[in-house]
């Protein structure tokens, strides 16, 4: 039933995504935002997955949209050629084909760095774990500062600009019915098991290490999706994009917005994109007063805006939780 | 059933146990009484997979099963009810014991232990859409017991189950515990720091010291030994 519910939903997105990129033309100033946005909600909602429902403390998120958005780029600025020689010509098929075959890459090689890197690493826990994924944010920074192929610390040029209003948003609904679908589901479980207490959750025979390398892995495939998205926005990379103040601004949607709660996550992401935007009238103070507002949400909210606020939880749970309430 | 023979485990270069080596017979209730330190509740996450054995044999069913995967064991049919209730604070009553039959594939016969436990333990039945982590500290150790049973053991491992739950409370567990053993027939290795309840339930039971079995006899003769009397038992 909750499935099904959801399908809708997303097939609603969708439809909403694909009508308003046809039918509404936006000032690229509120474009710029509006897909700020979107791929704000891809990375904090699969961070959640990690650092929320998991339990984990990830600070390379930054690293695996790096490895996805230098990967996709390369597939379209070195492949684009040939497969437009292959599909006869630049027609809107062959653009939106190369598209999607790069974001696919771009999302597998940040999902195979996610799975190199969380193997190890995943025998860690909370501040130790931190300090090696925050290690590798910057080994993925430093490698690209020094790979002239991908133009080094000079920064490259994207084959094209290809990413929409309709791609952004159709993949950020995907990421959201992936990651609350699977967090509700009776296999899910396993991962709020590991958040609540690890050591119990062995103890009655949840593979610890494989629910959180299955976390690490698919958080990453979606920041490296969301890293193909941007690369093709903005069409210039630079190492530096994707240092450690990215994770942390990541981070800070996350825990904002309430760990482990999809709701609100996204909520903070579009809050925490937009807020900077409001506060460009006051100029040099802007960040100043970003930060302090963080300060005083911290101070009065420490579970985040919508953390302890059980209804669009209890909400999902209830249906999900239905077949197995007749079976007790 | 259980069969432990000259185990020992360290944590770095601690020595938590020298050479243990204990029995537990197929539907006996056998106890572990210690003081604290003394390594009753190393001896159960070893067996359990928690921890790795430096040395020494972990038989179960004749099978050895030393440093085995946690799921692993589990699967084998131990169950282990970790000290300090370690329920899932953030799931419902519900949902934990749904997740403690995680490795289990016949979904349609939950419903019997769900029965066996809500009759057990009335409290959670009222309780099961409840946070598991609002419960008082009784009806948290009644939900982990009725976790660590939804697996359908054969031999469950219980870590001090009397810690930090009110008195009257403690006699209603050691009841249940006696009844789990009755009506379910499962095999019972239970830890204990209250060494007075421990031998009354139990049929057998192993005195750890510092890392040592020092001393083991029938419960009943345990509970009149001058040692035990004196450290243990209070005079």
């Amino acid at each position: 039933m909750m499935a099904r519910y959801s399908k809708l939903v997303l097939l609603a997105v969708a439809v909403a995504a694909l009508l308003v990129s046809k039918f509404v033309s936006f000032d690229s100033y509120f474009l710029i935002v509006i897909i700020t946005i979107g791929i704000n909600i891809i990375l904090a909602t699969s961070l959640n997955l990690v650092n929320g429902y998991t339990g984990q403390f990830s600070l390379g998120h930054a690293g695996f949209m790096a490895v996805g958005a230098y990967s996709s780029a390369a597939v379209t600025t070195f492949g684009g050629t040939h497969w437009f020689e292959i599909f006869g010509g630049v027609t809107a098929l062959s653009t939106t084909s190369l598209f999607i075959v790069a974001l696919v890459m771009g999302g597998l090689a940040a999902a195979v760095a996610g799975l190199v890197v969380g193997i190890p690493t995943l025998r860690l826990r909370g501040d130790y774990l931190a300090i090696a994924t925050l290690g590798f944010g910057e080994i993925i920074r430093v490698i690209l500062q020094n790979t002239e192929k991908m133009g080094g610390s000079r920064g490259f040029s994207v084959g094209g600009t290809y990413t929409t209003f309709f791609w952004t948003y159709a993949l950020a609904a995907v990421t959201v019915y992936v990651v609350a679908n699977l967090v509700h589901s009776a296999y899910g479980r396993g991962f709020l098991t590991v958040r609540d207490d690890e050591i119990a959750a062995e103890a009655i025979g949840v593979n610890t290490v494989k629910y959180k390398v299955v976390a690490f892995v698919l958080a990453a495939f979606f920041a490296g999706l969301a890293g193909g998205l941007y690369a093709h926005f903005v069409g210039y990379l630079t190492p530096e994009g994707f240092n450690f103040m990215r994770s942390i601004e990541i981070i800070v949607m996350v825990i904002v917005g309430g760990m482990g709660n999809t709701a609100g996550v996204i909520f903070a992401a579009v809050l925490l994109t937009l807020l900077p935007e409001w506060l460009r009238g006051v100029q040099q103070y802007r960040m100043v007063i970003y930060s302090l507002l963080l300060i005083v949400l911290m101070l009065t909210r420490p579970q985040g805006l919508f953390g302890g606020l059980t209804w669009p939880t209890r909400w999902l749970r209830k249906k999900t939780a239905s077949p197995d309430a007749n079976a007790a | 059933m259980l069969e432990l023979k000259d185990l020992a485990v360290s944590y770095g270069s601690i020595t938590a146990l020298h050479d243990v080596s204990l029995s537990v017979g197929q539907g006996d209730i056998v106890t572990l009484i210690g003081a604290n330190g003394a390594g009753k509740s190393t001896t159960l996450r070893t067996i359990s997979g928690l921890l790795k054995a430096q040395r020494g044999s972990i038989k179960y069913e004749g099978k050895e099963i030393s440093n085995q995967p946690a799921h692993e064991i589990v699967a084998r049919g131990i169950s282990h009810v970790p000290e300090g209730r370690m329920i899932f604070a953030n799931l419902t009553v519900h949902e934990n014991l749904l997740m403690g039959a995680y490795l289990r594939k016949d979904r349609a016969k939950f419903h019997e232990e769900f029965e066996f436990i809500f009759g057990m333990f009335p409290r959670l039945k009222e309780r099961s859409k409840q946070v598991a982590g609002t419960l008082s500290g009784g009806e948290q150790q009644m939900l982990a017991i009725g976790r660590a049973l939804m697996s359908k053991p054969r031999c469950l491992m219980l870590d001090e189950p009397s810690l930090g739950i009110a008195p009257i409370l403690v006699k209603t567990i050691f009841q249940k515990i006696v009844e789990i053993n009755n009506s379910l027939g499962i095999t019972i290795l239970l830890v204990e720091q209250n060494a007075n309840l421990a031998l009354e339930v139990s049929s057998y039971g192993y005195v750890l010291e510092t890392g040592r079995i020092i001393l083991h006899d029938k419960s009943s003769a345990l509970r009149v030994n001058e040692r035990v009397k004196n450290a243990y038992l209070g005079g």
